[in-house]
């Protein structure tokens, strides 16, 4: 079977951020970017059924030059082919506008099963892969904790739901599976992965190769303007307690003790 | 012209969601701000005692689409609904409002697609401007606050996150319970439901616990859970975690406390390297003492702390520990 699945790079979840000078996003230079969480949960599932029931994963990734180091780690990881979506055109999209041209791929591809993540870690927007599944006419299911691929062309998904619960489930293929981090244990790459993937194509497709107009995707296609980023204000939060470790211990006891009284 | 605000009501086991009052809440506030009214959605079998508990709210009308092909939630047939609802409605909405629940990501982005609409997941506020409603939602996992704009005059789609408006502040009044026109034959479920089950087996209980030490990803590794152990021993308190030291197997899963793991309501809650995420503030924000240590000073653990330190937390705990101790011998 052929399987496809959707990454985005995002800034590592431990790094400083700082706000662009223009206010509209976070500073790019100088940030460390890494394969979304949910995304790399997503790849190791298609890679473990790819094994199992044998077939090829494919792998797909919208944004600037960068994201090529985002494909090569997942080449390396054992994916067959990468497709970057580096066209300038693509950029600054909304979920929707960005889902419009991984459906226009997936199906040029014509692919059994499209993996994504749940929520990126950057724009959180937790849709995307929705989104996709509405273009094709596919099912899909989000927050997957378990999936098992049947014979006969059908699924067994595990879905999370509130408060400790999952809620089990059966749904035909082709269908957009959106993973929760934790549902499997990602592999590493061997240094012989990484040696393959150098030689592994990476197809960058523009809009009108993927039937689509330069409007149609990307900023220009969204319907979400990102007008400025802030930290929240810092105004309401906590009471930040200075000095060395043993200061601020001695303080913080103090004040359990005498302020809040739960010590 | 007159705008008209719906708002999607989530049920649960036949009676309004938590969640379904907050959205009245902001589905009102948003129907004032645009200069408009309001109307509440009903989707499901058996609806009867949530319509009624509904139309206690001042709103338009309450509309409800109940058929038996709706008694088990799938996106299939409850986008499906949807779809025909605002296509065949006398006055199209300009705005859905839903609660953010688990249930309303699932679907509600792929309504959006099949209504061409925009799509504003998570708001936790939102405000006139001259062209159109502002929306805040959080990014970068809660570190930063995006305010975004929808774009055209078409119809906008906005999930609100849990606890961004009161469930107590929705205006009561009197509205009509009146069905959707719905041709249920072009209805279908897009799942074969199987059952549900509790995940983990949830031997541990902590709901009831007086303090917690909670750990998050910034401790580092499996094997740098000491300090943890030690402070919770010195406290008294039991251990519960962030979701990120769960999916990596650090502590088992029954430790988790979050939207997708426990809720917890300590007398003392301290938040060790766990950045903050939404997903786990939902389940610590009833704890009446929270302290947060974490090494980023603008991690939004801050912003519900009533004490924050910043620093390594292994360079932290150990003293706190000791100081822990001292304190309880004397």
């Amino acid at each position: 079977m052929k399987i496809a699945v959707c990454i985005k790079q995002v800034p590592d979840t431990e790094a400083r951020l700082r706000v662009r000078k223009d206010g509209r996003w976070v500073e790019e230079e100088d940030l460390p970017f890494v394969i979304n969480e949910s995304d790399n949960y997503a790849l190791e599932e298609a890679l473990a059924i790819a094994e199992q029931r044998g077939g090829e994963v494919v792998v797909i990734s919208l944004g600037p030059a960068r994201v090529k180091d985002a494909l090569r780690k997942a080449l390396a990881l054992g994916a067959k082919r990468a497709i970057h979506l580096a066209d300038a055109a693509f950029d600054g999209g909304d979920a929707a506008a960005t889902a419009r041209a991984l459906a226009a791929v997936i199906e040029r591809e014509g692919c059994d099963l499209v993996l994504t993540g749940s929520q990126s870690d950057d724009a959180g927007w937790g849709s995307t892969g929705s989104i996709v599944a509405g273009h094709l006419d596919w099912p899909h299911a989000w927050l997957v904790m378990g999936l098992e691929v049947e014979d006969g062309g059908s699924a067994k998904v595990t879905r999370e739901m509130e408060s400790g619960m999952n809620e089990v489930f059966r749904l035909q293929l082709p269908a957009v599976i959106e993973v929760q981090a934790g549902i499997n244990h990602p592999r590493y790459a061997s240094l012989k992965g990484i040696m393959q993937a150098k030689r592994k194509p990476i197809d960058t497709p523009t809009p009108a190769e993927i039937g689509l107009s330069a409007d149609g995707v990307g900023a220009a296609g969204s319907k979400i303007e990102v007008l400025d980023v802030a930290f929240p204000s810092s105004g309401e939060g906590a009471e930040m307690i200075e000095g060395d470790a043993a200061a601020m211990v001695a303080t913080l006891v103090e004040k359990l003790q005498r302020e809040a009284r739960v010590l | 012209m007159s705008r008209t605000v719906w708002i999607l009501l989530q049920l649960r086991d036949g009676k309004l969601h938590r969640m379904a009052r907050e959205a009245i809440t902001a589905g009102q506030a948003l129907a004032t701000a645009v200069g408009g009214r309001a109307s509440a959605v009903i989707v499901g079998h058996e609806t009867d005692a949530a319509s009624q508990e509904a139309a206690a709210f001042d709103l338009d009308a309450v509309w409800v689409a109940d058929d038996a092909k709706l008694a088990a939630y799938t996106p299939g047939a409850f986008v499906g609904t949807l779809v025909q609802a605002v296509r065949g409605a006398e006055v199209a909405p300009d705005y859905l409002v839903a609660p953010h629940t688990y249930q309303s990501v699932d679907f509600v982005p792929r309504l959006g697609q099949q209504l061409d609409a925009a799509v504003v997941p998570e708001a936790v506020s939102f405000e006139a401007a001259d062209d159109g409603m502002v929306f805040r939602r959080p990014i970068m996992g809660g570190k930063l606050q995006a305010r975004v704009r929808t774009r055209g005059e078409g119809l906008a789609v906005v999930t609100v996150q849990s606890g961004a408006f009161s469930a107590s502040d929705a205006t009561a009044g009197s509205a009509d319970v009146r069905a959707l026109s719905i041709d249920f034959s072009t209805v279908a479920a897009d799942r074969e439901i199987l059952g549900v089950e509790q995940v983990g087996g949830d031997q541990v209980d902590l709901s009831k616990a007086d303090i917690v030490v909670a750990v998050g990803r910034g401790v580092g590794g499996e094997d740098k859970m000491q300090p943890i152990h030690d402070l919770a021993e010195a406290l008294g308190a039991d251990i519960g975690a962030s979701r990120p030291v769960i999916d990596n197997g650090w502590l088992p899963r029954d430790r988790q406390i979050g939207s997708s793991g426990q809720t917890v309501a300590p007398k003392l809650y301290v938040a060790a390297g766990i950045s903050g995420a939404i997903q786990h503030l939902v389940g610590m924000k009833s704890a009446s003492c929270v302290v947060a240590i974490n090494k980023d000073a603008s991690a939004p653990i801050f912003s519900v702390a009533q004490y924050g330190l910043v620093g390594d937390l292994h360079e932290i705990l150990p003293v706190l520990t000791e100081a822990v101790k001292a304190a309880k011998a004397s």
